[in-house]
């Protein structure tokens, strides 16, 4: 192996992979599993949005699940039979980034002098908040249609074409699943990105310096409370983005979707893998999506295999050991499972 | 008038219920500095323990009131054998990694109790027998029930006795020296592994009677109900000053009232367009609000008062 690969040796390497990806998944494990790849891709932008408030800016929120819901309504809203509304796709997405970032000042803003533990309640709070709100917006007028969902949404279209259905091209047809994770592919490097980039820019570090200390970064002449503010709407567009995407993947969207235990798997997945650190979050969002589906699908024949019949209900059993790994990772781990250079510096002092 | 006294009366039963999980929140972060989020599963498995005591007492044909005793007699050794059990396994080994990491454990044992809770028990709903006095009792014309009465007394007296042992007691004394500042208050002859393990005990043996008091008030119990139990009564903890003992009392029972309050006056207030399902948001609302005003809780600032 060549020690002086070039840079672009690399990156058509990846491509390649994340290119063939889909059909080795789906031809070796069924369509199923590309479905699967398809959620954790979605998980992986959640995981990068949340990853610059608690990751970055060291913010910690419990509630950032609402933004995501607030992306996944807002397309719902105006691209299905609910209101009659069939907004195009890249009007609804850029939209959901601007209105799920709003919110994000508007929960930013009255918070600003909480810390740690106190913010985490608040954030918490306001996750459920919305989360209450969706449900109960049926009545007297109804815009949610409250716990049953808006159905019927209109799937993601580009130029015209739906991705729902499967595309002819070359005498062979893409299903949908196939054309879903192409397109979140290229949406989660642009996040990637943005996130790399935005890691290394001022911003970026002004926000690990109020991470580490608030007092010092104000002194240092950062605006903490304008840097705040732009770390809970930059996070919060991401997760908009990443719910108009939901909304459109699973043409239906209900409040269940939206409960703090969701908030809690995604900053599980941004602290696991590996906080403030994008390769490590992203290896963190895909493991902790993935994981829970291979126990889903392995829990019974794995007990079949070992006892002749299934003693645990494999719906629990998959909770029970997908509770354990969170304990034992953070045991031997208490750094996530793939820290920054720093952060492992740090920690060895 | 009457609707306005019967919110505060279901508000205070409430609140006193909060107030005891909330005590288990706020002694272990005053003296730890983390929120123990596997506490609400404590008071899960205290009322379900309790219950599958209780069942058999009483169809053996003891007075219920006693059956019940007997059930509380069983949950609170089980509750502290688990709270210290989970400190052991998932806070210890963690007390010097970063702040995050102990979070993501509670979390971890919070399912994982839940599971087994739910492989032990089974998903369905558990009724409690009514084995409580339930004597309505008219009070200004609003109604009380004596199950209401006892279970504020008992929780008022318990926090007197918890007050009175970190306040006045040598081990009290001991927890707030470890609250403190843990490595001077071992120079001190302080065994700070053993006062932080104690609390975790004291905590969750509040929290066992606290889960018997709300499975008797809503004669329900199942392997769910301790996460968004210990979700108001960390809500309860913050807004009364996490850290504090007499703010987690506090903020409890506040919480309580507003809660029912809100449950009760919501439709009023918003012209009917909020009904009775907005009281969490009433509440939450609440915190936030007292939360900007007094960024660290009702009584936050009072340190020393720390245990």
């Amino acid at each position: 192996m060549n020690t002086h690969a070039k840079p672009w040796q690399g990156i058509v390497l990846i491509a390649l992979v994340l290119a063939a990806l889909p059909f080795a998944v789906g031809l070796g494990m069924g369509n199923a599993w590309v479905r699967v790849l398809d959620f954790a891709l979605l998980y992986i932008m959640l995981a990068l949005g949340l990853n610059i408030v608690v990751g970055f800016a060291g913010l910690l929120d419990l509630g950032y699940i609402a933004f995501y819901a607030i992306g996944a309504y807002l397309y719902a809203l105006l691209a299905s039979p609910h209101f009659g509304l069939h907004w195009p796709t890249w009007a609804i997405l850029p939209l959901g980034a601007l209105v799920s970032g709003l919110f994000g000042i508007l929960l930013g803003a009255p918070t600003l002098r909480l810390r740690g533990d106190y913010l985490a309640i608040v954030t918490l709070g306001f996750g459920e908040i919305v989360r209450i709100f969706l449900n109960n917006l049926n009545s007297p007028v109804n815009i949610t249609n409250g716990p049953q969902g808006i159905a019927r949404i209109d799937p993601i279209s580009i130029a015209g074409v739906p991705l729902s259905k499967p595309l002819e091209f070359l005498g062979l047809a893409l299903p949908g699943v196939y054309l879903y994770y192409y397109l979140f592919v290229l949406l989660a490097l642009v996040i990637i990105f943005i996130s790399l980039r935005l890691e290394d820019s001022r911003i970026g570090r002004a926000w690990v310096a109020i991470r580490e200390d608030e007092v010092a970064a104000k002194t240092c002449g950062i605006n903490v409370r304008n840097v705040k503010l732009l770390a809970f709407a930059m996070g919060a567009s991401f997760g908009g983005v990443a719910g108009g995407l939901f909304a459109g993947f699973q043409e239906f969207v209900s409040p269940e979707s939206f409960s703090l235990m969701e908030s809690v798997m995604v900053l599980c997945m941004v602290v696991l893998g590996g906080m403030g650190h994008i390769p490590g979050v992203i290896l963190g969002g895909l493991l902790l999506a993935v994981l829970p589906e291979v126990l889903r699908h392995g829990a019974a024949p794995v007990q079949k295999l070992l006892f002749g019949k299934v003693l645990i209900d494999p719906e629990s059993l998959r909770m029970l050991l997908f509770g354990l790994t969170l304990i034992l990772v953070m045991l031997y781990r208490p750094a996530g499972l793939w820290p920054s250079a720093t952060r492992k510096r740090e920690l060895s002092a | 008038m009457d609707t306005f006294l019967q919110q505060i009366f279901n508000g205070l039963t409430l609140g006193s219920i909060y107030a005891l999980v909330a005590l288990g929140y706020t002694m272990v972060y005053g003296i730890m500095g983390l929120v123990n989020f596997a506490h609400g599963e404590v008071v899960m498995i205290g009322a379900l323990t309790a219950l599958a005591v209780i069942k058999p007492l009483a169809a053996a044909g003891l007075p219920g009131p006693l059956a019940v005793l007997g059930g509380i007699a069983v949950a609170i050794p089980v509750a502290m054998l688990l709270g210290f059990c989970i400190e052991r396994i998932a806070y210890r080994p963690l007390r010097n990694a970063p702040r995050l990491a102990p979070l993501i454990t509670a979390i971890g044992v919070s399912i994982v109790l839940q599971q087994l809770a739910m492989i032990i028990w089974g998903r369905n709903y558990h009724s409690f027998p009514p084995l409580m006095p339930a004597t309505v009792r008219e009070f200004g014309g609003a109604q009380i029930t004596d199950l209401q009465i006892i279970i504020v007394i008992v929780a008022g007296a318990m926090m007197v006795g918890l007050l009175l042992l970190v306040n006045v007691t040598r081990l009290g004394r001991a927890m707030r020296a470890t609250a403190e500042n843990p490595q001077i208050a071992g120079l001190m002859g302080v065994d700070a592994n053993r006062i932080i393990s104690l609390t975790f005990v004291i905590g969750s043996a509040l929290a066992a009677v606290a889960g018997v008091m709300v499975a008797a008030n809503y004669g329900i119990a199942h392997y769910n109900m301790g996460f968004i139990l210990g979700l108001k009564a960390f809500t309860a903890a913050v807004l009364g000053g996490i850290g504090n003992l007499a703010g987690a009392m506090l903020g409890g029972i506040l919480l309580g009232i507003i809660e029912s309050l809100g449950a009760g006056y919501i439709g009023d207030l918003t012209g009917g367009f909020m009904g009775s399902d907005y009281q969490d948001v009433f509440a939450f609302f609440v915190l936030i609000v007292v939360l900007i005003f007094r960024p660290s809780g009702l009584m936050g600032e009072k340190v020393s008062e720390r245990a």
